[in-house]
């Protein structure tokens, strides 16, 4: 029997398992929502913007590691989803993206709400495809799904003309994919792996270097193995926080721009590197020629174009972490031994001196409210027990700095973009997965008005997220640089004292808003928005002038690092870097 | 240093733009790009010229590779190949060059492939040296018109000693 091509894309979306998904209707993909009206077993969230919309599939499949869904119809809808693509395209997300598109043969006419979103697009997709059979629409979707989530993961989006959703087809949903153009490797070579555990075993001064790579191939067991079996410390890239447990003695937490001490140190001094799944971003590296300048470099990933990119590397493994490192602790144990004990000892006391010389740490006897004690309150709090989504700024660095993320898929940021707005949308899918969770959007006040609307999708949905703005009326973090490197001179990043009242806004919302102004606050409003089952919105006055440290400057090598304790030093310092 | 790559991709619509696009996108210059089917109509060859440090061209291929459409990139430089490119030059040459450019044409095996009163269309196929040896031979004639396709290669074959 022949059916719709809006009837195909909803079998297929059942066959590929899909429970959930985002989007926004239009006059295009109308054919496909009549169809969903009475659809049970697959649930559209209607959010209240396209970008919130990618971004909320995006939280989705971080949280879950499985694809997120979207659907949106033509022009307009389909431009409005750049950003959501893009943001999740830096952070390898898989997502499958459907816009409608005007009928085929209106297609090149600039047609009403024409976009050419597959040219819009192929730079910021792992892959994309226009439909233009209704023949082909099954097997596209099919493939879609595969290569999202194949090999290195990533956005994939199908261009689906109006008429595509009407004409019918014989419904067939392939078994399974083969692509002679695309084929992953997932195993990594078996020599190389071997000289990787020599090469671990002689280090005097190994640091693992873990990133997101550990959290998408669901690798976190398999890591701890390895670092507690060879005992080297780990340190983590933003993207791989959680990858390890930020609790482990052997974690230095996050290294980069504003990474720890410890960490950034550690590499500096670090005799090898074992980097798994990290592409050495600027922000991780600093400048580049002074990063790791004696150690030598084992590179685990499975994408070959980030391997020898920024840095040169004398053991490359191309594979999926999970795999590779699955066989290197085999080898390691069967095959070199712990013949390094004694080696580390030196090591680990020299790592625990740069711990104790510079703690993580802020003005903790002030009055303000500081927004570092807000997210060590919540990680208090809850134990650690949260999801946790950021928005970007100073907000998403003291949330990577102050919270202790033991499990993956528990930190969701947007790293390679760095995309304001992403937070509360990104919390929404989170907790559709995750009902029972709590779900923490730490937000900054500027990039919470990005995508603020979605306030709405939470409260319709029965969603409670929760929302903890570090209020610094300020763009904080461009504010950070002026003063530190623009003498000052706050162009255009002051926000406002009272506009938007937070809290009268998510009332208005029909949600719930809570206010702390003074330190012993904090608490209490934390404790009442935990206990709500409805979204929450918690607007945090903090210290404006906060800023977040250590800070190595753009450009310096990450052990020229600003401290918080020397304020007065820092300007002194900041004049030598120049 | 000059490479010329062999990728052979899916022809299918869009590829050329994600190939271009890959390359502007990172900033790698093509200096010259050919594009036809295969004798296998579902698959097209690329030759694509372009320059560049080892390691710059190690990320092209590599990024050529990545392309879900790319099914296979070789870097024909590292390899025996054959390489051609052909030229069509129009010259309008006085009455006393006539001579010259016929023979010059006959010289570097190029065809004439059409005249008129005042002007002889030739035909050249060859490797980029010949070809602008007799550009620059033809110059001082009168080039009126002058294309140029872009490179192609093919590998050459072992021969085994009987
Ligand atoms: C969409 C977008 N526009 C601009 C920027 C540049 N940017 C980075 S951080 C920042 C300030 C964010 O302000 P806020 O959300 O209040 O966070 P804070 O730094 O104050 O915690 C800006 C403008 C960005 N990252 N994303
Ligand atoms: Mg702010």
């Amino acid at each position: 029997m022949k059916i719709s091509g809006a009837e195909i894309f909803i079998e297929s979306l059942k066959k590929e398992g899909v429970q959930h998904m985002f989007g926004y209707p239009g006059g295009v993909v109308l054919n496909i929502f009549d169809k969903l009206h009475d659809e049970k077993g697959l649930e559209l969230i209607l959010t209240r913007h396209e970008q919130g919309a990618v971004h909320a599939a995006d939280g989705y499949a971080r949280a879950t590691g499985k694809p997120g869904v979207v659907l949106v119809t033509s022009g307009p809808g389909a431009t409005n989803t750049v950003t959501g693509i893009a943001t999740a395209y830096m952070d390898s997300i898989p997502m499958v993206i459907f816009t409608g598109q005007v009928p085929t043969l209106l297609i090149g006419n600039d047609a009403f709400q024409e976009a050419d979103i597959v040219g819009i697009t192929r730079p910021c997709t792992k892959h994309n495809f226009l439909v233009k059979n209704v023949e082909d629409l099954a097997g596209v979707i099919k493939e879609a799904f595969y290569i999202a989530m194949a090999g290195r993961p990533g956005p994939v989006l199908i261009d689906l003309p109006k008429d595509v959703t009407t004409h019918k087809a014989e419904f067939v949903y392939p078994e399974d994919v083969k692509l002679r153009s695309y084929n992953p490797t997932y195993d990594g070579n078996k020599y190389m792996i071997k000289q990787a555990a020599q090469m671990v075993a002689r280090a005097k001064k190994p640091v693992i270097v873990a990133g997101g790579g550990v959290i998408l191939s669901g690798a976190s067991k398999e890591l701890k193995e390895f670092a507690e079996y060879a005992d080297v410390p780990v340190t983590m890239t933003m993207m791989g926080l959680g990858g390890f447990p930020g609790s482990h003695k052997l974690s230095l937490g996050m290294l980069g721009m504003h990474g720890t001490y410890y960490a950034n140190k550690s590499i500096q001094e670090a005799d090898l590197l074992i980097a798994i799944g990290m592409r050495f971003d600027d922000r991780v590296t600093g400048k580049i020629d002074a990063f790791a300048p004696h150690a030598k470099i084992i590179h685990i990933d499975i994408d070959p174009t980030s391997i020898r990119k920024n840095v040169r590397v004398d053991t490359p493994i191309v594979g999926d972490v999970k795999n590779v490192l699955t066989v290197l602790n085999k080898v390691m144990k069967e095959e070199v031994k712990d013949q390094w004990v004694e080696v580390r000892k030196a090591w680990t006391k020299q790592l625990d001196a740069w711990r104790r010389e510079r703690p993580m740490t802020y003005d903790r006897e002030s009055d303000m409210i500081k927004p570092q004690y807000v997210v060590e309150k919540i990680y208090e709090l809850t134990k650690g027990d949260a999801i946790i989504t950021t928005e970007v700024g100073q907000n998403q660095m003291w949330a990577a700095q102050f919270f202790k993320y033991d499990k993956p898929r528990t930190w969701l940021s947007s790293g390679g973009l760095g995309t304001m707005g992403y937070g509360l949308p990104a919390a929404i899918g989170a907790q559709l997965a995750f009902p029972n969770k709590l779900v923490i959007d730490i937000a900054g006040d500027g990039s919470i008005q990005m995508n603020i609307q979605e306030l709405a999708t939470a409260v319709i949905n029965k969603l409670p997220v929760k929302v903890a703005i570090l209020n610094n009326r300020f763009l904080g973090m461009v504010r950070q640089w002026q003063e530190l490197f623009f003498e000052e001179r706050y162009s255009h990043t002051k926000l406002d004292d009272v506009v938007p009242d937070f809290v009268k806004l998510a009332e208005a919302y029909n949600a719930v808003g809570l206010r702390a102004t003074k330190k012993s606050e904090v608490e209490a409003v934390l404790k009442e928005a935990f206990s709500i089952k409805r979204p929450v919105f918690m607007d945090f006055v903090t210290d404006w002038q906060e800023k977040v440290y250590p800070m190595v400057p753009a450009g310096a090598a990450i052990d020229n690092m600003l401290f918080y304790e020397e304020k007065k030093k820092v300007e002194k310092k900041l004049k030598a870097v120049k | 240093m000059r490479h010329t790559i062999s990728v052979l991709v899916e022809n299918k619509f869009g590829v050329l733009s994600r190939i271009s696009g890959l390359f502007s996108g990172r900033g790698y210059n093509i200096e010259s790009l050919s594009v036809n089917e295969t004798i296998d109509p579902q698959i097209s060859i690329m030759t694509i010229v372009t320059s560049g440090d080892d390691w710059i061209v190690e990320q092209i291929t590599k990024q050529l590779n990545k392309l879900i459409d790319v099914i296979k990139v070789v870097d024909m430089t590292e390899l025996d190949h054959v390489e051609r490119e052909m030229v069509l030059i129009k010259v309008s040459p006085r009455q006393e060059d006539k001579a010259e450019v016929l023979r010059l044409a006959e010289i570097f095996r190029g065809r004439v492939v059409d005249s008129s009163q005042k002007t002889y269309t030739i035909e050249i196929t060859g490797e980029e040296k010949k070809i602008e040896a007799i550009v620059e031979l033809l110059k001082p004639m009168g080039i009126k018109e002058f294309v140029r396709t872009g490179k192609i290669a093919i590998a050459r074959e072992g021969i085994k000693k009987a």
